[in-house]
């Protein structure tokens, strides 16, 4: 049986006329690492700070480790570890203060701390650093013991915002072998991302955010496979009259306009049907510049939902009526 | 309140001792005081006074001695009037959020930071009076060991007392402002009057009708009485005055100092409660 560690149902939340959450509802269930996907403002660590209470809940419902955020802050507060999105150390401090200071402000016993403080030393590759100022380790060191104070009380449900922001491959890389291990020891990750291959690499469970809303949730996998068996990227003298063409075949499952290319989601294998495709545009009289096929990814995934590209930002023109907030920012 | 005020506390007096400079400065600024100004000032106003004669029958007291309470009320009045700027850094660099996030309640922060003051106090305090005796600083005088303690212990109580509630003070302005600059004119602003319309460091009975009123609400003319009745005994003549203090007095001494500790940590944990992280 598996059982929701965290529930939301109709989360809503402003900040004066703006509407940062717009009327999401999920669940993550034990065990799994589940992220939310989605550009920067899309209102991810608000939707963090509620479930985590240090925000009041304006409006909806939400469940964390079985206690009502709204009434039971306390027992929330109990079951959590927390990762903030802002690196918050006191860098005056060893790394063991570090863990010994919220081992006790959490009440743990004295043997029961320190034999926690020397499991997550190791999980987390400090050894070496235990007698060390937190100001003197290095940006990944400090994310990591970071991700060991979230872990000290042992909690049901680790919240990570945005936890390998500004960091290099390696670094990141080596974050998610530590988040595997957590999840291994049964530890549910709920995190937030605005990196395509984390979100990919390491959730059982996606939802894309943006501008408030879930656009969808499923397993990378599922929303990949959403996409078709394969991509084709075309590049043609006239995009708009190639897709209103493609959009005519039974074997295409959709076709976006990009600013300069067409993709064109295939519902059966591309060897088949790319010659079809080619000769069909051409004899419309439409010259094929670039044609590029290849596997969908989260990236294809991500703009096929959102309708916009998450590395480049959000280009005006392409919103539509339901994303009136971008007009208040 | 949970233990966790333990752990605030512990965390207050690590970076305290790791600190050598703030260390070093907190321990000679009591002796700065009394070697510099404590004998200069003693100096001459025993000259000026010299020449009035004391009431016969009444133990007479030296300016230096005299003073040395106020010096002990200046001491921590200044070092717990600044002590909450580490909220203020805490805050600023986020570092109130893992505390702020955790299941304590807030006044656990308060309650550790307003102790390690207190802490920090106690240690200037015994400075002082242990340094003094070297100068000519002539505290607990014809006191038996018992009475030597029993004062000893009065005059801890009462700067404990009054140094929370400068620390709570402290605190509620530390996390109220934004920007260091703004506490320290607001502290400076506030030590002024505190500072002069006191009988921390010369007896009041000259002072303007109106400043003598106002000077008995001032808590740090409450612990400057309240050490003297301990340290000197209620009854003495200094500079050709001749001052008695009543139970009546000390115990005013104690209450002022209570209520304002107190009203101060309602101030403080109202401001807390009001933190938004
Ligand atoms: N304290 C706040 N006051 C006003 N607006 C805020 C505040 N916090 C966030 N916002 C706005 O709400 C939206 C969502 O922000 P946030 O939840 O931080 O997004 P994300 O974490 O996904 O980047 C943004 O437009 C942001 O500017
Ligand atoms: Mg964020």
């Amino acid at each position: 049986m598996t059982t929701n560690v965290i529930e939301v149902n109709n989360l809503e939340h402003k900040y004066g006329d703006l509407k940062a959450v717009d009327n999401i509802s999920f669940t993550v269930k034990k065990g799994e690492i589940f992220s939310f996907l989605g550009p920067n403002g899309a209102g991810k660590s608000t939707v963090i700070n509620i479930l985590t209470t240090l925000r009041k809940i304006q409006k909806g419902e939400a469940k964390v480790n079985g206690y009502d955020v709204a009434k039971e802050s306390k027992e929330v507060r109990k079951s959590i570890g927390i990762v903030f999105q802002m690196m918050c150390l006191d860098y005056e401090m060893t790394v063991f203060e570090n863990l010994e200071y919220h081992g006790m402000i959490y009440s743990m016993a004295k043997e029961e701390r320190r034999k926690r403080i020397d499991e997550l030393i190791k999980l987390t590759e400090l050894e070496a650093k235990r007698n060390v100022l937190a100001k003197d380790l290095s940006g990944g060191m400090k994310r990591r013991l970071e991700l060991a104070r979230g872990l000290m009380t042992r909690p049901a449900v680790l919240f990570l915002d945005e936890p390998t922001v500004g960091f290099d491959i390696q670094t990141r890389l080596r974050m998610w072998e530590y988040l595997r291990n957590v999840k291994k020891q049964g530890t549910t990750i709920f995190l937030t991302t605005h990196y395509m291959e984390e979100a990919d690499q390491l959730s059982d469970r996606i939802s894309i955010i943006d501008y408030g809303k879930i656009i969808v949730t499923g397993s990378a996998l599922e929303l990949k496979n959403q996409l078709g068996k394969d991509l084709i990227y075309l590049e043609t003298s006239d995009n708009k009259a190639a897709a209103d063409i493609l959009r005519t075949l039974e074997s295409v499952k959709g076709v976006n306009e990009d600013a300069k290319f067409l993709r064109v989601m295939l519902g059966v294998d591309v060897t088949h049907i790319l010659p079809k495709i080619m000769d069909l545009i051409g004899q419309n009289g439409i010259e094929i510049t670039t044609v590029n096929i290849k596997k969908p990814s989260m990236d294809d995934v991500f703009v096929h939902y959102t309708g916009h590209d998450l590395r480049e930002g959000k280009p005006e023109e392409k919103h539509d009526e339901s994303k009136t907030v971008e007009a208040l920012r | 309140m949970s233990l966790a005020f333990r752990a605030v506390y512990w965390r207050e007096m690590v970076k305290f001792f790791r600190f050598k400079s703030v260390l070093f400065s907190s321990l000679i600024q009591p002796v700065m005081w009394l070697a510099f100004f404590g004998l200069a000032m003693s100096k001459s106003f025993d000259k000026l006074t010299s020449m009035i004669p004391s009431t016969p029958g009444v133990p007479t007291v030296d300016y230096l001695t005299y003073m040395g309470a106020g010096i002990i009320a200046m001491d921590v009045l200044f070092s717990s009037l600044f002590g909450g700027t580490t909220l203020l850094f805490d805050k600023k660099f986020s570092l109130l959020k893992e505390t702020l996030a955790s299941p304590i309640s807030r006044i656990n922060i308060v309650v550790g930071v307003g102790l390690s003051g207190m802490t920090k106090a106690f240690i200037q305090t015994a400075i002082i009076i242990v340094f003094g005796r070297f100068i000519g600083m002539n505290f607990f005088k014809g006191y038996d060991p018992i009475q030597t303690l029993v004062s000893v212990v009065g005059i801890f109580l009462l700067v404990g007392i009054f140094t929370l509630g400068f620390l709570f003070l402290s605190g509620s302005i530390a996390i109220t402002v934004e920007q260091p600059e703004g506490m320290q004119s607001i502290l400076t602003l506030l030590s002024m009057p505190l500072f002069f319309i006191s009988n921390a460091l010369y007896p009041v009975d000259a002072f303007p009708e109106i400043l003598q009123f106002l000077s008995i609400f001032n808590p740090l003319t409450l612990l400057a009485d309240g050490i003297r009745y301990f340290a000197l005994g209620s009854n003495f003549s200094v500079m050709g005055g001749h001052y008695i203090y009543t139970t009546a007095d000390i115990a005013m001494s104690f209450l002022g100092l209570v209520f304002f500790a107190l009203t101060m940590l309602s101030v403080v944990l109202w401001r807390f409660n009001k933190v938004d992280i």
